[in-house]
């Protein structure tokens, strides 16, 4: 095990002095001696977080131009921005581990960078927003409220900053879920098939189940995860049921039960082949989503071009007047 | 400079409302100081977090050195006698 944890190059009192900090409860900050491997997790898991913030901003950015009302494209416009806001905040947290933004965001336009296999799902109706802010903003914040804990001050703070604003996410999702349940026969199917869709990605989001995380064991022993996949999972669960049963909805799983002696609620069996191939490429929208990425990234170009010259422009100005 | 470049790095100080002190946010890229200000903006005042908003090239910030923390900060730790505590007073008066 302690073969696998530390780079050979690193200096083993280094590293005891390290884990001893951590075992403190210390926060690692970005100037401190870290191991290698504790640097390149970090990377790892945070440069694949701010991917998913980008990422997630367009399958429901889709809906905007045709958000039923005005009170409706509001909360949208506003969900929208914030998932872009998170990215960066999570980009500049990257960024304090020694990693440059342009090669990033470069890995993920290039389609090697890996994001959160929930977005690529079809979003099929506007009740998909609705599902969205629920279920997948539900599950991200139940994730996202214990890494607030994880050992790297940078991400940390991130995430306090993240949980606080997607609060609102989540309340937006159900009201609207609720607004639908409450409404037409055709209103209630809607909202229902969505749920439908959505509900296994939405339990596939929160990872590999413990018996199949390669990288768990030493991110809990460094404390950047503070829970397994499976518990966060449980915990997302049981918080979500009591919702549906509210809306009087159904969950797609007939072997959801309550097991009265652990007060949990206890699911069906995940499709992890499933999961392989979305997270690996093959989902129904990964093409689509990196297709429109680029392009948004191509078209960009001008305004960047604009920006620079324009500063260019304006310090030669200042200097001449100098 | 390229027009894909990511831009040079600010970091944000954000006064969350009259009279508090400024506290570091985070950092944003931007071309100059007067787009840095709005990026700052937009990324960390979308929800009235501040009333007024510094941003300084990151370049520029000097910091301590956290291996040095122990000898550098010293002369200021093992100074009793600069704390309230340090003096004691008759027992039943208030001193302040």
């Amino acid at each position: 095990m302690a073969n696998t944890t530390t780079a050979p190059h690193d200096d083993p009192a280094l590293v005891v002095a390290f884990e001893a900090r951590i075992a403190a409860g210390e926060s690692i900050e970005p100037k401190d001696w870290m191991p290698e491997r504790y640097r390149r997790q970090l990377t790892r898991m945070m440069s694949q977080h701010a991917h998913s913030e980008i990422v997630g901003m367009l399958p429901e950015g889709n809906w905007i131009t045709r958000a039923p009302s005005l009170r409706r494209k509001l909360s949208l416009i506003a969900k929208v921005q914030d998932e872009a806001g998170h990215g960066l905040y999570i980009y500049c947290g990257t960024e304090t581990l020694g990693v440059d933004r342009h090669d990033l965001v470069n890995q993920l336009l290039d389609g090697t960078a890996k994001y959160s296999s929930i977005f690529n799902y079809p979003t099929l109706s506007f009740s998909d927003v609705g599902v969205i802010g629920w279920l997948v903003d539900g599950a991200a914040i139940v994730n996202q409220t214990i890494l607030a804990k994880t050992s790297y001050g940078p991400y940390a703070r991130a995430m306090i900053r993240i949980c606080k604003e997607e609060n609102f996410h989540k309340r937006q999702g159900f009201e609207l879920c609720a607004h639908l349940a409450k409404g037409t026969p055709a209103q209630q199917a809607m909202v229902q098939d969505s749920l439908n869709r959505f509900w296994w990605p939405s339990l596939m989001m929160l990872g590999p189940s413990d018996t199949n995380s390669p990288n768990s064991g030493e991110l809990l022993r460094w404390k950047i995860k503070r829970k397994t996949n499976d518990e966060l999972r449980q915990r997302f669960v049981n918080l979500t049921v009591p919702q549906v049963q509210a809306l009087g909805l159904t969950l797609p799983d007939p072997d959801l039960t309550f097991d009265e002696a652990t007060g949990n609620w206890t699911f069906g069996e995940i499709d992890w082949d499933e999961f392989k191939q979305v997270i690996s490429g093959n989902g129904p929208c990964n093409h689509e989503r990196l297709a429109a990425r680029r392009k948004a990234h191509n078209e960009g170009e001008w305004v960047r071009a604009a920006a620079t010259a324009y500063a260019s422009k304006r310090k030669t100005a200042s200097s001449e007047a100098a | 400079m390229t027009a894909d470049s990511q831009w040079p790095l600010w970091e944000v100080f954000t006064q969350g409302s009259k009279g508090l002190p400024f506290a570091h946010a985070g950092s944003v890229h931007a071309v100059d100081a007067e787009n840095a200000l709005l990026n700052a903006r937009d990324v960390y005042a979308r929800r009235g977090e501040a009333v007024n908003l510094w941003v300084v090239p990151s370049s520029a910030i000097v910091a301590s050195a956290p291996s040095d923390a122990g000898p550098f900060f010293d002369p200021g730790n093992d100074k009793a006698y600069r704390h309230p505590q340090f003096y004691k007073a008759p027992r039943g008066v208030v001193v302040f």
